[in-house]
This record gives structure tokens, sequence and C-alpha cells, in this order.
């Protein structure tokens, strides 16, 4: 048996995708570890962008706006035309959601309400209170339901099955009989999100958030791209590091220093302040902490006091939830503390506007893919968008190109990839070392956020990749891993980390070679952006110790690079 | 030191479950899911557990804890005292330790229907919706399916049938919604013999809610909306 288009991940852009690829009346099959509403796409708070031009603002509002700030927004990275397409398609990808049943928040007139978010010109950030991932999430699973999707949860997918650089299918754990299995397919999309998990100590992201989807291509030789490119949210929660929504500052919140002040006005115009993108927001954060303006050297604070109780409760509910039961304080009566944390990877699968890849066969969609739409830093309510645009581009797209159903199962591809992830898997179960794999974990989590973090320069991060390096060797030196049949989640997260190692080498290597500042890529051994010579995407290619770096040239239509001020 | 006395059971090798204790470091701020994953870290990787946003949202890490069923995520050990009990959730097979399977409370949850009928043609832009009809879906939207409700809810205990507080209150979400147009259809369906009346009001759905949601009102609601609507001939003489 073939499926026409096997799906791995199932959040939004997985979900999307699959609906689409179904909708043209192919054989689907969405595969994921997480049961799909569990996705961290639901995770997302503060909304979607889209030129509806509902705000009373905002009625010149158009998506040649959108694009221009999300260009501008990527510090000039990004692939213009991939930009206009998702910025074009926006508007009526919100509608069908909304028709879908999506609950969004409204206005008076009953039109979808809309909210200011951080680097755009116009309020174009649509709202479900500050629970928006988990309205479309639960949205795109009520459509998925409705069409009967097979949906193969709990399925961890760990390879890749090709032969002469053609996709045949994966190969993955099934976590409920403990059994690994494959599944043959025409198409594989992967929708796999994004890698926070690099940053395990400080990012606002799920623990199924690890990245091994981008690792996974990566060592079947697809090359990734942009991997340097991290974003870090402003706002997250001191402690655990738990995403508080742009929307606060959207919503009118203050970022405050230990003395009071409305700190972002040194940092940009006073028409800005806190709604400056998130990569100079992080920044200014990260400064006035270096600075001695913090509290406790750790933390400054989001103050929504002024926004009165009524506000918070309609506007702003989940956070007031997050901070009472993760902090015990009630923002209605108190400041939030709040640093910056890993937040977004901008980087990921190397694909075109169409999610193809080098791989015949396998395509990118969502935070795993790298299109690119984000460029060197994305944009509050970008991501959601991007998830459901190219999900449904991607598996358009994909039905397009498979029109050819007499395909036959490649089972001896199949078979081969499934016998080595069995080989592997022995190993891990015979292995004879010492170190605990979480340790690893751990320790790459707290070098990644001190050598490549806000702030990035040569020495430190000359030093990271060596410290990456001596991580890979002592994982090759593990304790034997545990053999408990069902559900043996040592095996998942051990897996897990060996994804996370060259997931973060990638990433350091691409950022040591970037000798420039652009967007979240901030050196301060070069802290200019230098277009002369690195407006150009990096490509990674997968080594064991040394991946291969070289570039690619960004693509132009109509916005032309200029100083990035706001 | 925390204490934690944690449910194991390995249906294809242990012949009944038992509890393991583990002692944990005190941790500033750490959460009941934080100790699972330092016991799976540095103690008994054996250990199984489902976890993902560890933020309250995805719905994964339901369990019994102590005295009730909450998100280990959101249950912070310095208020549940020196001993903290885990177990997993009540009325479905235990597959190992925490992981229960869930395909009950999902097939459920598809059978009432989950997703909207439009009563209107969508046509190029979104359906108008007050600010007053959005509000009468609040709350009920915001269900992330973690199945304390279902765990608690002693009727599920003895009816594997039984629609559940979960399913029920996703169906009132429709309902209540101002652009669906399958509201009698709807009322039939949860009103039929493993549907809202088989609910005794028990109230301990509406007490476990993580999320503080009301199933129990839920049920309430439809069990007034359907009597009413039977009443006035809206379902038809044997609806």
């Amino acid at each position: 048996m073939i499926y026409d288009v096997i799906v791995v991940g199932g959040g939004l852009a997985g979900m999307r995708a699959a609906i689409a690829a179904h909708d043209a009346g192919y054989k689907v099959g969405l595969v994921s570890k997480i049961h799909p509403v569990r996705s961290h796409s639901g995770a997302a708070q503060g909304g979607i962008n889209a030129a509806l031009a509902n705000h009373p603002d905002a009625g010149d509002d158009t998506p040649d706006r959108h694009a221009y700030d999300t260009v501008k927004g990527s510090d000039f990275l990004a692939d213009q035309d991939a930009v206009e397409l998702m910025t074009a398609t926006a508007p009526e990808i919100i509608i069908e959601m909304e028709h879908w049943g999506c609950p969004f928040s409204r206005y008076p007139n009953g039109k979808i309400a809309q909210r200011p978010f951080g680097g755009a010109g116009y309020p174009r950030t649509c709202y479900g209170a500050d629970r928006t991932g988990l309205y479309l999430l639960h949205t795109c699973y009520e459509q998925v339901v409705k069409r009967n999707i097979e949906v193969l949860y709990e399925r961890f997918v760990i390879r890749l099955a090709y032969r002469d650089k053609r996709v045949a299918g994966v190969v993955f754990l099934n976590m409920h009989s403990g059994e690994f299995e494959t599944l043959a397919a025409n198409a594989v999309i992967f929708a796999t999100g994004g890698s926070g998990r690099v940053y395990s100590l400080n990012t606002t992201n799920a623990h199924a958030s690890t990245g091994l989807g981008v690792a996974i291509p990566y060592w079947a030789g697809v090359p990734l791209k942009d991997m340097e490119f991290i974003q870090f949210h402003p706002t997250g929660l001191e402690g655990s590091s738990i995403l508080m929504t742009e929307g606060c500052r959207g919503e009118g919140g203050y970022l405050l220093n230990n003395r009071g002040e409305r700190f972002m006005k040194n940092y940009v115009s006073e028409k800005i302040m806190e709604l400056a993108p998130r990569d100079i927001t992080a920044r200014s954060i990260r400064t006035e902490i270096n600075e001695g303006r913090g509290f406790e050297d750790r933390y400054v604070h989001l103050d929504l006091r002024h926004l009165g109780e009524k506000k918070i409760n309609e506007r702003l509910p989940g956070i007031r939830e997050i901070c009472m039961k993760f902090k015990n304080i009630d923002p209605v009566f108190q400041p939030i503390p709040i640093y910056p944390a890993m937040h977004y990877t901008m980087g990921g699968i190397d694909c075109d506007g169409v999610g193809e890849t080098e791989m015949e066969g396998l395509f990118a969609a969502g935070e795993c893919a790298c299109v690119s739409v984000h460029g060197a830093n994305r944009l509050g309510g970008n991501s959601l968008l991007e998830t459901i645009v190219f999900g449904k581009i991607v598996g358009d797209h994909v039905a397009r190109k498979i029109k050819d159903k007499s395909r036959t199962a490649d089972n001896e591809a199949l078979a081969t990839a499934l016998t080595a992830e069995k080989d592997r898997f022995q190993r891990l179960l015979a292995s004879e070392g010492k170190e605990n794999p979480y340790d690893i974990k751990n320790e790459l989590s707290k070098l990644m956020f001190d050598d490549f973090g806000i702030f990035r320069n040569e020495a430190d991060m000359k030093k990271g990749v060596g410290e990456i390096l001596a991580l890979k060797e002592r994982f090759g030196k593990i304790r034997k891993i545990s053999d408990t049949g069902k559900f043996n989640f040592d095996y998942l997260w051990v897996t897990e980390i060996a994804g996370n190692l060259d997931t973060a080498l990638a990433i350091a290597t691409g950022a040591l070679n970037r000798m420039e500042s652009r967007g979240a890529h901030y050196r301060l051994d070069a802290p200019k952006r230098m277009d002369d010579r690195w407006m150009k995407h990096t490509l990674h290619r997968y080594h064991e110790t040394n991946p291969e770096i070289s570039y690619k040239p960004v693509r132009f239509t109509k916005f032309q690079p200029e100083e990035r001020k706001y | 030191m925390p204490t934690f006395k944690v449910f194991r059971f390995n249906p294809d090798k242990d012949e009944k479950p038992y509890f393991d204790t583990f002692e944990l470091p005190d941790i500033k701020g750490m959460t009941v899911l934080e100790g699972l994953y330092y016991i799976l870290e540095n103690l008994d990787s054996t250990l199984a557990f489902r976890s993902s946003c560890r933020q309250g949202v995805c719905g994964s890490c339901a369990m019994h804890i102590n005295d009730r069923y909450n998100l280990a995520c959101e249950s912070q050990v310095a208020t549940l005292g020196n001993v903290i009990t885990v177990r997993p959730l009540s009325h479905m097979k235990i597959i190992r330790d925490m992981v229960v399977d869930l395909t009950p409370f999902f097939a459920q949850y598809e059978a009432i229907k989950p997703y909207l009928v439009p009563k209107e043609v969508p046509g190029p832009r979104e359906f108008l919706q007050s600010e007053k009809d959005r509000a009468r879906i609040d709350h009920h939207v915001d269900c992330i399916l973690c199945a304390c409700c279902y765990g608690s809810c002693p009727v599920v205990a003895t009816d594997e049938k039984y629609l559940g507080p979960h399913a029920l209150l996703k169906a009132l979400r429709f309902i209540e919604d101002s652009r669906d147009g399958e509201t009698y259809e709807r009322l039939a369906f949860v009103a039929s013999d493993e549907g809202i009346f088989r609910c005794h009001t028990i109230f301990n759905c509406q007490k476990v809610c993580p999320k503080d949601l009301d199933p129990t009102g839920a049920i309430g609601k439809l069990k007034m909306k359907s009597i009413w609507a039977k009443l006035t001939g809206k379902l038809g003489k044997n609806g």
C-alpha cells in the first residue's frame, strides 16, 4: 500500500496541507508524534496578520503594505516574491478559517477584530482574545475530523526512506505498540515545527518543539537554510520562559526598567516605543539588564496595570491565568517580570515558495521550513499566517505534482531505512558509556544561550562550536537507553537530543561564518548590516563535525534595501 | 524535599500496578511536570507520561495529582505538601504508567459532529457576528481536550457509551454559535439515549476543569434547550 501524501506533523501547517491534498482527491496520512490538538501551534497567543482593513485606523491597509513591513522586518533577507504571495493570500485564508468556525474576537460591526503588533505600519493582527493559536488549531482539527482524514498519532517519525535523492516514505516508532514501522508515500510533507528545545532551558517552546523534523532531512542530505537566525521573544515569563504575548504591548502594555522608565524611548522613536520588532526590543531589554537597569540582573517589567481589569479579562485572559498559575502574581495589580527567551527559528529546511526541497518528493511547510518569508527576523503574527498559507500552498502544489498515481512502493528503500533504524536502536540499547544524555541536553542549552544568544561575538562563538563538538563526542558515550516497549520515552528523548546536537551545530557554524549583523543575528564585533557581502541566504549541508556552508541569493521584487529604522 | 509517589504499571509485564517513590531536590517554582521530568532524566528513564507545551494549553499532561485531576504542568509542587501522589486518568485503559488510551475520549468528541455547519453560504468576506453573539461562546471555545472532566465523571465510569462532558460542552459550543445552522439536529443528538440525560449533575467536571470551564452548566443548558425544543415541536414527536 502506498499513500499519495504523508504529512509529518499535526500542527497548523501539517493539518492545512493534509486538508489541501485530501480535498484534491488524494489518499493522505497525517503522522504525528503527538495528537494534533497537542501541537505547539495551539500555544500561539496574540494573533495572525492579514490586511483585512477592519480596524478603524487601517481602512487603507493593503497586502502590499503588509509585504513591505514583513520585508523590512526581515532586515531585507526574506525572498520578496514569497512574502508577496503570503500577504496576498492572507485575507482569503483567514476568511476561510472564519468560515470553518474559528472564534475570532469581533468589532461592534461584527467583523473580525484586529490589534496593533510590532513592526507593523497598521493594526492588522486578527485575534481571538489571547488564544488565537488554540482557536485556529482546534478549528483546523475539526475540519480534519469532518473530512475523516486518517490521523496516525503518537507515531514518532525518525528517518526518511529514499533512493537516489527520491523520497520513498518514512520510518517511525509506533509509540502504542513499541514497534518500528514504515509508510510508503509518493510525496512526504514535513511540517514538524521549530527547534526551540535546542535552547531548552530558555525557550517559550513546547517540549515537542525539538527540531528533529529539521534534522531528519538534514541527515538525509537535504540542505538547511539561514539557521543562524534565532528569534528571542522579548517577553518570556521570568523563570519558566512561558510566552507573554506581544498582544500585551499591542493592547498598550509598557516595558519598564528598575527606575520605572519606559526605556524603549531610548532605542526607537516615541511613536513606536514598545511596538518595535522583536529583535530590536529583545536587544533593548537585554541592554537594560546588562547595564544594571534590570531587576536582580535578570529581568525587567511588563506592566499592564493601567489597562484595567476589564480590558485584561477581555483581551488578555490567558496571560492573567498564566501569571497567576505559574508566577503567583496578578497582572491587574502587579507588573510581570519578563526577559527575552528563545522563541522561533527563522531558518529551516531549504525550500522554495511551493515547499519543494532538494529531494524529489520531499516538501516542507511551516516553522520547520525556510521559504524564506521571515528572513533575519520574523514579525509577530506572521508565523501563524505562514503555517496556514504555506500549508495550503504546499498541499495544493503537491496535489498537482503527483498526478501519477500508478507509483508503487519502493519496498527496498523502505526496508533499508527500517533496518538502519532498528540497528541504531539496538546500538543505543547496548551502549556501554556512562554519560547521562539529559546532562548533554542541558549543557547544550546553556552554551547555546551564552554563545549564540542575543549578542554574539567571534570568540564566544568559536568556543561554542568547540563545545558542541565535545558534547557530540560525549553523546557517543551515553549510558544504554531503556527498553520499555510501549511509549519508550527514553528512546524518543535521546533521539531528539541527537537531532538537537546537529541542529545546534548548523546554527553555530552559520552564525560564526556570517560576519555582519542582520535582524536577530547581532554580532558585537560586526554590528553593521553589510549588504554588499551578506545579502544572501546561508545553506548548511550535513557533516558530522564540519557542516558545509554555502550561500544563495535573496529574491527581490520591488522593495529596495534601506536602513532599517523604527 | 518533595517525595513523589508515582503510579507504575506495564500491563505487558506487571501483574498489577504499584507505586514507586522518588525523593526529589528542592527546586524553586518546580511543577509536578518538571518533577516527572527530573525523575525521567535522573532517576528512572523508564517512566512514561505525556507532555508538550508545559503552559496549560496543549492538554497532554492531565493526571490525578493528590486529591484531584489536574494538569501536571500547572500544578505547583510547593502547594501540594511533602508527598505528591500521581496516578493516570481514570476510566481508560492504561497503556503504561501515566499513559492511558484516549481512543474512546476522541471517538465521543468526533461523534457530536465537532465542526461548524454554516447556516449561510460563505461569501468573500467573514460571517458577521456581533460581540454579544461572540460572547455566547466565550469559555466553551477554550476547551483544550485534556480529559480531566472525563476522568472525573462517575457516569463515564459506568457507561462507556456516554458522550461525556467534553463532547457535550463542544456540542453546546456549536449550538450557541450564531453562525451554525444545525441547532436542532445537534439538540436531537445530544438528547439521545447516551447523551445529556445520562448526566446526574454531580459537578465533578466543573470542579476539576483546569481551564475553569463549566461542562456541568453546559449539560444543564442543553437539557433545558432540548426540553424546550421538544415541547415546542422543534425536535418532532419522537425526537
